[in-house]
């Protein structure tokens, strides 16, 4: 007889709600009970109010039951949950589960699915299809697929990567280079990490078709010191595909050759911007670069660089196999293919939804996320990160796409959701969007470094209703300030939370 | 002990593209802090000046100048923590643990930190001890952790 499979995830977020202490409680009821099963460590589905989770494999697919706690084991024996019975905790298999099925998981296909760093469970995903063909039809195929897909950087800029990709490939250059931008700060965002932690491969692929269309030999990527488990990872996944063959010299007999390092960061959070992180690369300050030059053409050591965010470069597989029909099928207007939208603070059912453009935040919030986590009445979300605008439920209903946010002065930004309950005071979360600033900007143009101190103050005298009307005339104007004065986002967009707050909550700014 | 590592790290990491971030990474790695004498050295070694090393260790919120305490204690209090009463937790472990936001108690026991996301914004708030996390962390269940790990309040 099998062995029966179990699935736990090794995702932070699962360990960090006991998932190595189930592991240990199954282990040692099943030896106690004399019978033999494999658990086995796989990356997470992304559905975090059930972590732990925990699967099973039986004949007709993975049965999923969760969350599980230390006291729910021995009782998931006596259920018999390893022929996949019933038990209070039982949710059914889990592809069936709604919150899975109606999501279109194009990037995050194997997630939760495969171990992450198994080349095997890899290859017999879809992994690695993408480079073949990539080092079959080269540089100006690869070029054509990306452009012709859509895709738009999902760092938060939105930039065209196939003409950032062709930028790079036409500037003269003796080295280029490919940095992969993991420098995921954003509050309410983690599907880099997921990415990171659960598949790395896809991660490594992205990097060496794109090394191969711009001609870059070398990459690096700038991994955020909190991510302790994803550096970890990456540096495993880095040694063992270079052992395969799918890095380093020669791959896959080609006679390419493209080699990548981890840098670590060190809690900057403007580091997540593409200049002040090659600054960072370079072993300096991370302060931000004045452009142009654009990175493209002097980027990293002066050299021509391709910089993309972690999701952008972890598509990029899966429009290289499937071509990009296929991938620009999904998606609305200019915004093509998904997004994974991360549902994040006071929401019922918190975890990772990849979609295609279009659908509306109440759907996400909703019918996906169940409404409030606490119960109450949901009052305000934030999209796109502390840099993006508090979104009120009157514009709930537009579609979450590129051109539509950016016309209601909003943004979807790396496409983190953070929901607030009627308990939040919105005058508090622009006061604190401002202080953020004032803590992690870099320094180098007066907008940010002063304007965000002065807006911390004058927010503060708008609470304590000294001058009222004037200090909010004066807030505007400080904005208004730092929107066109500032040299990168983090100055010219921390006022997207404030004037949001102002304009949506006004009643919060009152003492009254 | 200084002495011995300190100048063997730097001559791994001098030839290095950019390796002054990677080597005070791996100094605090090994010492905890990144120690004002060792500056000169760094600079020297990496053809530097000292300006210019202790503008990087400064710049960078995640090095440290000064030795931690014996247990690190990080709050994340970014918006998706707020969200689920963040503010009211490190609020409450500043005057349980009688060490304030970003300082080191007075016996050197504990450093309690303000951090900005750790990326477990799906299970707020989230907590940090001694490089493990801990997800949709509540004051009780920081008690109860506090007593495993003998951290005295």
């Amino acid at each position: 007889m099998n062995v029966t499979q179990i699935f736990i995830s090794c995702d932070s977020a699962a360990v960090a709600l006991g998932a190595d202490v189930i592991v240990e409680k199954i282990n040692a009821e099943s030896k106690s009970r004399g019978i033999d099963v494999k658990v086995n460590r796989n990356s997470t589905r992304g559905m975090f109010w059930l972590e732990p989770l925990v699967e099973v494999q039986t004949s007709s697919g993975r049965v999923a039951y969760g969350p599980i706690q230390s006291a729910d084991v021995s009782d998931l024996f006596d259920c018999g949950f390893l022929e996949g019975h019933s038990h209070i905790k039982y949710l059914g298999l889990t592809e069936q589960i709604p919150y899975l099925a109606k999501q279109q998981r194009l990037t995050f296909s194997r997630m939760g699915v495969t171990k992450p760093l198994s080349i095997l469970d890899y290859k017999s995903h879809g992994g690695f299809l993408g480079l073949k063909k990539a080092l079959q039809n080269g540089s100006e195929f690869i070029l054509k697929e990306l452009l012709d897909s859509g895709l738009r950087g999902r760092g938060g800029a939105a930039f065209p990567a196939g003409v950032k990709w062709k930028t790079v490939q036409q500037t003269e250059g003796e080295q280029k280079f490919v940095v992969c931008n993991a420098d995921e700060g954003d509050s309410g965002t983690y599907s880099d990490r997921m990415t990171m932690e659960g598949d790395p491969y896809m991660l490594i692929e992205g990097m060496v078709i794109a090394g191969l269309a711009v001609h870059a030999t070398r990459g690096y990527i700038y991994i955020r010191s909190e991510y302790l488990q994803a550096i970890t990872v990456m540096q495993k996944a880095l040694q063992l595909a270079t052992e395969s063959g799918f890095l380093g010299e020669n791959i896959l007999d080609s006679g390419k050759s493209f080699f990548i390092e981890i840098r670590k960061a060190a809690g900057s959070y403007v580091c997540g911007e593409e200049t002040a992180m090659l600054e960072s690369i370079e072993g300096k300050r991370g302060v931000v670069r004045a452009k142009p030059p654009l990175p493209a053409i002097r980027g990293l050591f002066g050299c021509p660089t391709v910089i993309n965010n972690v999701i952008t470069l972890a598509s990029v597989p899966l429009i290289i196999a499937n071509g990009a029909d296929y991938y620009k099928n999904f998606g609305m207007g200019r915004s093509k293919g998904t997004l994974p939208f991360q549902l994040a603070g006071n929401v019922k059912y918190a975890g990772l939804v990849e979609t295609a453009f279009g659908l509306s935040l109440r759907q996400l919030i909703y019918d996906f996320g169940g409404g409030s986590r606490s119960g109450r009445p949901i009052k305000a979300v934030q999209v796109g990160g502390p840099l993006g605008a508090y979104i009120p439920e009157s514009q709930w209903d537009a579609p979450l796409e590129y051109e539509t946010y950016a016309a209601m002065g909003a943004v979807l930004g790396h496409g983190g959701i953070v929901v607030h309950d009627d308990t939040v005071d919105m005058s508090k979360m622009a006061r604190y969007a401002m202080e953020f600033c004032s803590i992690e900007s870099c320094g180098k143009c007066t907008p940010c470094r002063i304007g965000s101190t002065r807006g911390v103050e004058v927010i503060d005298r708008i609470i304590n209703n000294q001058e009222r009307d004037q200090q909010i005339e004066l807030l505007r104007d400080l904005c208004n300030t730092m929107v066109n004065g500032s040299l990168c986002a983090m100055g010219s967009m921390t006022p997207y939370p404030v004037l949001s707050a102002l304009n949506h909550y006004s009643a919060d700014f009152t003492s009254d | 002990m200084q002495n011995i590592t300190i100048p063997q790290l730097i001559s791994k990491y001098e030839k290095i593209p950019g390796g002054l971030m990677p080597l005070l990474h791996a100094i605090q790695d090994e010492l905890g802090y990144i120690p004002n004498d060792v500056v000169p050295n760094i600079a020297l070694g990496l053809n530097l000046s000292r300006a210019e090393v202790h503008g990087v260790i400064t710049y960078y919120h995640f090095f440290r100048t000064t030795p931690p305490g014996k247990h690190v204690i990080q709050v994340c209090r970014a918006e998706a923590c707020q969200a689920c009463g963040a503010e009211e937790l490190l609020s409450v472990l500043e005057s349980s643990l009688n060490c304030k936001r970003n300082q080191t108690r007075y016996d050197e026991k504990i450093t309690l930190e303000a951090v900005y996301c750790l990326g477990l914004c799906a299970t707020s708030p989230a907590v940090q001890i001694d490089n493990k996390l801990y997800a949709n962390v509540t004051t009780e269940k920081l008690k109860d952790l506090f007593g495993e790990l003998e951290i005295n309040p």
